[in-house]
């Protein structure tokens, strides 16, 4: 047993109510969350593509880091690179990348992402798009090329999406066993929806998400494109065009993102509603094959506007001034 | 499964009630001389001392009092020698003018504290007794009760609600009170009801007391105005404004009192004091308190008259297993930390707890990365992290405009921050400034 301490020789302290907070709950246990939920599909892509994804990987990771790290120092800031949230943007925007993307890709992204994306606007929270889909933009309006090669077991072909848009007899669909596995070309980590939906359900279970945004993005999409179809009215298969492409990656990891989404519920949902809406507009009538980036970077912007105005009731009515 | 019923919002920190709710209710004798009575307990005016210096006073003899409506008596716990009148230490934090009285250990009762009967007694002598025992709301905002139950006529009344949620972490003493002591509270909503003839009668608990509901349901006749509710255990589901959501749909608006929507609140332990005074004639004098925490070394409830110090109480239990690292009046939700274990127990202590070092841990502020969970907990539907930013801002304007004066402070939002931004301690400090500018803009 302890000694009993002498009351007298003890110094308090004074805090202002409330004086327990959980450890549990900390900016770097969400980060941690999100690059654990994120393990299976960077697991996929290294299965389907081979380890230069890893490479891809590794350099996005490694560049965030230390582009935030230098950043930090050059500016006289607290380091934070523990928190995080470097790691996941880099992570994320090497999901983002073909897999055949040359190593200068991930490096000249990742410091784009951290310092004009993140860093510019007031770092981790402040900035106005997801880092990650803000990078991968500038990657695809700069080398387009680099960024718009595909190829699944060392033959180069087109993505599902882009056949479905420009149907041609020399290429056939993947199947759709195929696509929701992973088993098809397109970006490192957006492939695999199986991967992703492990994932996404581990960020719900540990309430790091809700489903207001994955459930609305996914099922506006999946809606919309089964109505507009591709050859006029309910010609499309809803199932497939959504497991094709980047929807699942984006619907549970970038529209997700804390900082770039609304604050309520209500927010999430009409957020989550224009980026379907967006999506859908994207790949069936816009000059893209894919459009979940651009949504959501579009939407982004749409977020301080929505949280002005989608603010929740006050109890009992609010404050009435006299 | 029916869902229980509950409120918008709150969080579920964990209950720590284990170490105590099983234990009984300690009778805890002063060995200390001094007992101090601060004059000001309640919400209201403070009490005039109506004894002086050298006086003999016998216990259960009313040493303070005012004329005011907005104010009750204060008795003394002991018989002994009035010593000095002087501020003393409040476990609020504050000074208040206050009476030392030294305890000669007799107890000795003062004269015509006797057992009454309620009935036939009118509404106004029913008010005038329970004004006249000193009762307070034993919540922690002490309201005057006599008050409470004196509704303006417009308000039509059809709910008395016993607020049994203890809802605070570690707290136990209500929950004791209505294992040990049902009948008296059911005896006192009885009393209550009878000022309100058309209301009914509703005991409100968690659905963590279980050994409480069935202590509390066996003293209820069937078809009579009175039931037993049982509610989800969530945080702050005590609230007054979330109780009556939760019972009866009904949102108390900013600025007015719970009768205008029809309803009393009353605390547990106010409703058996209520009873109390009609079964034996005593005024307040002891209250139930919990001593607990991961500091103390046996934690416990124990029944203290006021005027004890809360070292008498820490002592009881055992003293301090290891160094506290803070000493709260209340649970850790809303408590006062206090800097002095040398404070009395006043008719608002509910609880001593004293949190080990890793319990409370001040964090440094990070940074908010919006995820919108303050939003999400806040049972006031309010935009936790805009009034920190308004209030940083000094935008006090914008502050009130965005109904920040409607926070009543229960700490939802910095328990789920994982930026761990003091939200409601820098929304506090807003409050206090836009009071500020109010009194300013009144004197002008």
């Amino acid at each position: 047993m302890n000694p009993i301490i002498n009351p007298q020789d003890i110094f308090y302290t004074g805090a202002s109510s409330p004086h327990i907070r959980p450890a549990s709950v900390s900016v770097k246990a969400i980060m941690r969350d999100v690059l654990l939920a994120l393990v299976p599909a960077a697991f996929a892509g290294v299965y389907f593509f081979g380890l230069k994804a890893a490479n891809l990987m590794a350099l996005g990771m490694l560049t965030c880091i230390l582009a935030e790290v230098a950043w930090q120092k050059a500016g006289g800031r607290k380091i934070t690179p523990g928190d995080g949230s470097a790691a996941v943007t880099g992570l994320l925007l090497a999901l983002t990348l073909p897999p055949d993307a040359p190593w200068w890709i991930p490096v000249i992204g990742g410091i784009f992402g951290i310092i004009v994306v993140k860093q510019f606007f007031g770092g981790l929270g402040q900035n106005i798009m997801n880092p990650a889909l803000g990078a991968r933009a500038f990657l695809v309006a700069s080398w387009p090329v680099h960024m718009t090669r595909w190829s699944i077991d060392g033959i180069s072909g087109a993505t599902a999406l882009e056949i479905l848009k420009n149907p041609d007899a020399s290429e056939a669909l993947p199947s759709f066993v195929n696509i929701f596995l992973g088993h098809t070309g397109g970006c490192i980590g957006e492939t695999s929806v199986l991967a992703l939906l492990l994932g996404g359900g581990y960020l719900l279970y540990r309430r790091v998400i809700t489903w207001h945004i994955p459930a609305v993005y996914i099922g506006t999409v999946m809606l919309l494109t089964f109505v507009l179809g591709r050859e006029g009215f309910f010609s499309a298969n809803p199932f497939y065009e959504a497991c094709a492409g980047g929807l699942f990656l984006g619907a549970f990891f970038m529209a997700t993102d804390y900082a770039t989404s609304p604050m309520t519920k209500r927010g999430e949902m009409i957020f989550a509603l224009g980026c379907g809406l967006l999506t859908t507009v994207i790949r069936l009538y816009g000059g893209y094959a894919e459009g979940v980036c651009y949504s959501i970077l579009i939407m982004n912007l749409f977020v301080p506007l929505i949280d002005r105005f989608i603010v929740p009731r006050p109890f009992g009515g609010g404050y009435i001034h006299e | 499964m029916k869902r229980l019923r509950t409120f918008r919002g709150g969080i579920y920190p964990p209950h720590n009630k284990s170490c105590t709710e099983a234990k009984n209710i300690v009778d805890l004798l002063p060995r200390q001389e001094l007992l101090h009575f601060p004059m000001q307990q309640h919400i209201g005016v403070p009490c005039e001392p109506v004894v002086k210096v050298g006086e003999r006073v016998l216990l259960g003899q009313k040493i303070g009092d005012s004329e005011a409506f907005l104010s009750v008596p204060i008795h003394s716990s002991v018989s002994g020698k009035v010593e000095k009148i002087a501020p003393v230490l409040t476990p609020l934090g504050s000074k208040s003018l206050g009476i030392m009285i030294r305890n000669d250990g007799l107890y000795e009762q003062a004269p015509g504290m006797a057992p009454r009967s309620v009935e036939g007694l009118s509404s106004e002598e029913i008010r005038k007794i329970i004004r006249e025992a000193g009762i307070v709301g034993k919540g922690g905002a002490c309201f005057p009760t006599a008050a409470k139950l004196t509704p303006p006529p417009s308000c039509d009344i059809d709910f008395i609600l016993i607020n049994c949620s203890e809802c605070e972490p570690y707290l136990t003493c209500d929950q004791r009170l209505m294992v040990e002591y049902s009948e008296g509270i059911v005896e006192g909503l009885r009393i209550v009801l009878r000022l309100f003839p058309g209301a009914r009668g509703v005991i409100t608990l968690e659905d963590n007391k279980s050994e409480a509901v069935e202590a509390l349901r066996q003293h209820i006749i069937p078809g009579e105005n009175l039931e037993v509710c049982v509610l989800q255990t969530k945080y702050p589901q005590g609230a007054e404004k979330m109780l009556i959501y939760a019972v009866t749909g009904r949102e108390v608006p900013f600025g007015k009192i719970p009768a205008e929507v029809g309803c009393i609140v009353l605390n547990t332990r106010t409703c058996y004091q209520i009873w109390d005074v009609f079964a034996t004639g005593r005024p307040v004098m002891t209250r139930i308190v919990t001593v607990a925490g991961k500091a103390i070394q046996e934690p416990g409830n124990f029944r203290a008259r006021m005027g004890t110090s809360f070292r008498e109480l820490i002592d009881a239990a055992g003293g301090f297993r290891e160094k506290p690292a803070m000493v709260l009046a209340g649970g850790p939700m809303m408590g006062i930390s206090i800097m002095s274990l040398d404070v009395p127990v006043i008719k608002g202590t509910s609880g001593i707890v004293c949190l080990s070092e890793d319990e409370a841990t001040i964090e440094e502020e990070q940074t908010c990365i919006r995820c919108g969970r303050c939003v999400e907990v806040c049972p006031m539907g309010l935009m936790p992290y805009r009034l920190y930013l308004l209030a940083t801002r000094r935008d006090y304007k914008g502050f009130e405009k965005a109904s920040g004066m409607t926070c009543m402070e229960c700490g939802c939002c910095s328990y789920s921050c994982p930026g761990k931004l003091h939200l409601v301690q820098t929304i506090r400090e807003g409050k206090r400034s836009v009071r500020e500018l109010w009194k300013k803009e009144r004197k002008s």
